[in-house]
């Protein structure tokens, strides 16, 4: 047993740094930050669960933005840390235990200075991509 | 950023690992289910689902492992598990780990503890308000610092206007009556001004005024802290209360505060202004104020320097001005010697210091240099195992992190240890050390000092550490495991090599000096005193109170004074097992100060101008035949030279020399002192005596009876020469002297032979410091040797293989082993030479009747180091010549 687990061990390591480099390629992938936004945007309409989250990204970005679950999870773990979410085990319509997420009061005013932030940030974009065309 | 759920939620990941895996587990699980679910509701089949899922979400485990990995306490956890398996590592090598730690511990403890020593003497500054402008004025006498006269005093402040303030000071030693029982003090007698110079005032009470100072002023005294506690219970209504000290009533009128340390006298406990009169400065110079006993301290003017004063109070010594005259023996012709206060309280000892602090960086350097050959050593062992763990996918940081851990541990079980050694040192040197070391009371650990050796070592410990590691990780992994590695260990071979070439020149180095120190005590102890010895016991018996005052008010007060002395001598003649008694006013070899019993003396045929400064001994008339003294020519002082008779001298062999050359000096008259007194015919002449040290050359003596000499000296020391134990007579011998008047103190109760070991404590102090640097550093030194070899021979071990199964026998190999090693120790020696020169010229004025090249210490040391590196290189080359040659040519 434990030579097995040895052997998977030292694969699932060594395909650790494969892993994040694959993440990192994808021109869809989604970096902290923006998670950040995201994440609090989907939970302030309801509290959902982690993989509702994913769905939701993906369906109103079109499949814009696709998030795995190691990222995702972990960034619900920070923004949980952080104070801007709480978290609890509640059961799913398929009766299945699920961790579902909801927003806190704190997390809802970081949410208006995140978005704030990044219209901010957009429109500078915007502005600089206008004068080069 | 919540801190209070930081907290708690790492606590718990932290305690409750378990659940919190499981917790994740669970939501990854959770993930991937809803996502097959929702593909499955998309109309694919159940396992296609899976396996789009599976495509999506990634490898689960990998994901657990990222979601698992977030948080501080993970980095608190791999923290822990380093630690766990260094302190693994460690216990499974015992014998590396106790050496690096033991050698750790002693070199940072022994150069704390040297250091906390020295810092009080030579670095930190006085504990008074601007204490580089505190001065310090002495006289010059045969090229040193020799003590003032209170007419000089007055004309020096009076003529300078460089200090704000200037005072005098001497010893004072009170004895108090009136309460339990007589107890002796011990205090200073200053001008009113002692305390403004010093910076300090008293707490309670008031300072000195000048209208304090003189004969004719009520008497006062100034208490210390400690002093008031005892008597006083620290009442603050002392002020105004009277204390009896010798017979006198003197109020008491301040205390100190707490913190006061006087560096002048360190054990001072009460201070009284002094009773010259400034009246008394006549032509004559016969008066107490003439007496060069004082000595002179000075607080410089602001915006004044050093350099300033000096050239000022020369200019005052080269011109005499007529309305301040000037005695022969206080005539500043050769000028004064101005030094500040701090300098001058270390300059006895400041290079002797010196010297031991250089000694304790070479030991401390050679600690260094041995951790690091070790922990190089190490990690040559330890090359395959990073390469594996490099192969296991550990990355460089996580190998270097560990590595780091190790060598933190290694240092703080090291730190640890050497906090005790420092503690622990430090009152070993505290309690070994003479009490003259100066400002001995202000000696403790210094958390500086360790913390500075602390940090050295573990950078060092660290570099050497990771050094290795780095650079076989950088290299590549494979590498390593293959045999073209030896090359890497070879590297490294060669810096230890290097490293333990530095350490035996610098145990070289130590052990020259410490063998030029035996040396130096060798010849000193076996100087000829001048007198024997051994059987001799010595006590100091004062006369105090008022009847035996010398003065008109008092008429038979000298008599009563010679006369209780000689009824004590006669009664300590009778005791059983005395062979012969005498007393003395002055001790060869004593610490009574040497001022007291200087004197000029001139003879009938020199000029007023002109004379010799000697030592007076009042003496009975059989000293010289108790002390073992020899006469040389002429007769020993003898009964007949009694008050009425004409006043004989006896000489000592140098004065007579001086004066006399080859005549003959017996019959030739002589003054000691007082010029308007009858002169002294010389009688007799006898051998030289050595009085301050045996290494200092003053031999000039007058020796007197004290029923001639001018005054009665209220202080003698009484010889006794025993038959057998000196020690064992000392209750009989203290009764005698009670039974002529039990009021009068008995101090300093003392056999000959252990003053004399006293006297060179000091000396013998800095040998005993380093012989036991010597001693460590050789060790350390042969350990090193001794590892490196060991390297040097396993690394090695598939030539020796070769070699034995070409057919050398076990001797050859043997001889090859121990000639690397001592070629090794003989590089040592070679560039150890030219250090230890330096450091014996360094501690050249430390030595005594011994040459810097001193042939047997050098050839000691060399022999003293070889032997032990060749027993350092004997064990490994015996076991690399026994090893069987097969399994030698098998190993890699």
């Amino acid at each position: 047993m434990h030579g097995a687990h040895l052997v998977c061990h030292i694969l699932t390591i060594k395909m650790k740094c494969y892993y994040s480099a694959l993440m990192t390629d994808k021109n869809t992938d989604v970096i902290q930050g923006t998670l950040d936004l995201l994440i609090l945007k989907t939970l302030s309409l309801e509290p959902i669960h982690g993989f509702g989250i994913a769905r939701r990204v993906e369906q109103v970005s079109r499949g814009v933005f696709k998030v795995n679950p190691g990222s995702l999870l972990t960034a619900l773990q920070r923004l949980e840390r952080a104070g801007w979410l709480n978290s609890e085990w509640r059961n799913t319509e398929n009766s299945r235990r699920a961790k579902f997420y909801s927003l806190t009061r704190a997390g809802r005013k970081q949410l208006e200075i995140e978005e704030a932030d990044w219209n901010r940030r957009a429109s500078a974009v915007a502005h600089l991509l206008e004068q080069e065309a | 950023m919540s801190l209070w759920r930081q907290v708690t939620r790492g606590l718990r990941g932290l305690l409750r690992r378990s659940e919190r895996d499981r917790e994740i587990d669970d939501e990854v699980q959770h993930y991937f289910e809803e996502m097959t679910a929702a593909y499955r509701a998309q109309g694919l089949s159940d396992e296609d689902a899976r396996r789009v899922a599976r495509h999506e979400c990634g490898n689960l485990h990998t994901a657990k492992e990222h979601v698992r990995t977030y948080g501080w306490e993970n980095t608190v956890r791999t923290f822990v598990a380093d630690l766990r398996f260094a302190s693994r590592q460690l216990r499974r090598n015992p014998s590396f780990t106790a050496i690096s730690v033991v050698t750790l511990g002693l070199g940072i403890g022994a150069s704390t503890a040297i250091f906390s020593a020295i810092d009080p003497i030579l670095f930190k500054p006085l504990p008074y308000p601007h204490p580089g402008r505190i001065l310090m004025l002495w006289n010059t006498w045969q090229g040193g610092r020799s003590e003032i006269a209170f007419g000089t005093y007055l004309e020096l402040s009076q003529r300078s206007h460089s200090f704000e303030s200037t005072a005098i000071f001497g010893p004072w030693q009170p004895t108090v009556t009136g309460r339990d029982e007589p107890q002796r003090l011990e205090g200073q007698s200053v001008s009113a001004r002692f305390f403004k110079v010093l910076g300090v005032a008293p707490l309670l009470g008031r300072d000195f005024s000048t209208s304090d100072e003189g004969p004719h002023a009520s008497k006062v005294a100034i208490l210390s802290d400690a002093l008031w506690r005892q008597l006083f219970h620290a009442d603050p209504a002392a002020i105004g209360q009277a204390l009896k000290l010798d017979g006198d009533n003197y109020t008491v009128i301040g205390v100190m505060p707490r913190d006061f340390d006087d560096v002048l006298s360190p054990s001072a406990e009460l201070w009284t202004p002094d009773e010259y009169d400034s009246s008394q400065i006549t032509r004559e110079f016969n008066s107490w104020e003439w007496g060069n006993h004082l000595r002179m301290v000075g607080r410089l003017k602001p915006g004044v320097s050093r350099a300033e004063a000096a050239q000022e109070l020369a200019g005052i010594a080269r011109t005499p001005w007529s309305q301040f005259p000037r005695p022969r023996w206080a005539s500043l012709k050769l000028g004064l010697i101005v030094d500040s206060l701090q300098d001058d309280i270390a300059h006895t000892v400041k290079p002797a210091l010196l010297a031991v602090f250089g000694a304790v960086i070479i030991v401390l350097a050679i600690a260094c240099v041995n951790v690091i050959n070790l922990l190089l050593a190490r990690s040559a062992q330890r090359a395959g195992e990073f390469a594996i763990r490099g192969a296991l996918g550990a990355s460089k940081r996580r190998i270097m992190r560990q590595l780091v851990t190790e060598s933190m541990l290694l240092t703080f079980l090291g730190g640890a240890l050497g906090v005790a050694t420092a503690v622990a040192g430090v009152r070993v040197i505290v309690a070994l050390s003479p009490t003259k070391l100066p400002r001995l009371n202000a000696i403790s650990f210094d958390p500086a000092a360790f913390l500075f050796a602390f940090v050295l070592i573990s950078i060092i410990g660290l570099v050497a550490g990771v050094m290795p590691a780095h650079h076989i990780v950088r290299n590549g992994l494979l590498f390593r495991l293959q045999s073209a590695s030896r090359r890497i260990a070879s590297t490294h071979l060669w810096t230890r090599r290097f490293l333990v070439v530095a350490e035996i020149a610098m145990a070289f180095v130590l052990l020259v000096s410490a063998g030029l120190l035996v040396r130096s005590m060798q010849r000193l102890v076996a100087v000829d005193p001048g007198f024997s010895p051994s059987y001799l016991l010595t006590l100091e018996v004062v006369t105090s109170g008022h009847q035996f005052d010398d003065i008109a008010a008092n008429p038979g007060g000298a008599d009563r004074r010679r006369r209780f002395f000689e009824q004590a001598l006669d009664a300590v003649r009778r005791v059983p097992g005395v062979d012969r008694a005498a007393f003395t006013s002055l001790l060869p070899l004593s610490d009574d100060p040497p001022v007291a019993g200087i004197y000029g003396a001139q003879f009938e045929d020199q000029d007023s101008d002109s004379g010799y400064n000697v030592f007076r001994y009042a003496v009975s008339p059989a000293y010289c035949s108790t002390m073992g003294i020899p006469l040389v020519s002429g007769r020993f002082l003898g009964e007949q030279d009694s008050e009425g008779a004409p006043p004989a001298a006896l000489i000592s062999e140098s004065l007579a020399r001086h004066h006399f050359g080859n005549r003959n000096p017996i019959g030739s008259r002589l003054h000691v002192g007082p010029r308007n007194r009858p002169w002294f015919t010389v009688v007799g002449v006898v051998g030289d005596v050595k009085q301050t040290s045996l290494s200092i050359d003053d031999e000039d003596a007058v020796y007197l009876s004290t029923r001639q000499t001018w005054f009665a000296d209220d202080t003698l020391s009484f010889v006794i020469r025993a038959r057998g134990n000196a020690a064992a007579l000392v209750p009989a011998v203290k009764s005698a002297i009670w039974s002529a008047d039990k009021e009068q103190p008995i101090l300093r109760v003392i056999t000959m032979d252990r003053l004399m070991a006293i006297t060179e404590a000091h000396k013998r102090f800095i040998l005993i410091l380093f012989e036991t640097f010597g001693i460590v550093s050789l060790l350390l030194a042969a350990v090193g040797l001794y590892g490196v070899l060991s390297g040097s021979v396993a690394e090695r071990i598939h030539e020796i293989g070769v070699r034995m199964a070409l057919g050398a026998t076990r001797g050859n190999v043997l001889v090859l082993a121990l000639r690397d090693g001592l070629r090794l120790t003989a590089f040592g020696m070679a560039i150890g030479l030219c250090g230890a020169l330096a450091a014996g010229r360094a501690i050249a004025s430390l030595l005594f009747g011994t040459s810097v090249l001193d042939p047997g210490s050098w050839f000691g040391a060399l022999a003293l180091l070889a032997v032990v590196a060749a027993l350092a290189c004997w064990v490994p080359a015996w076991r690399g010549a026994n090893v069987d040659p097969a399994s030698a040519l098998r190993s890699e």
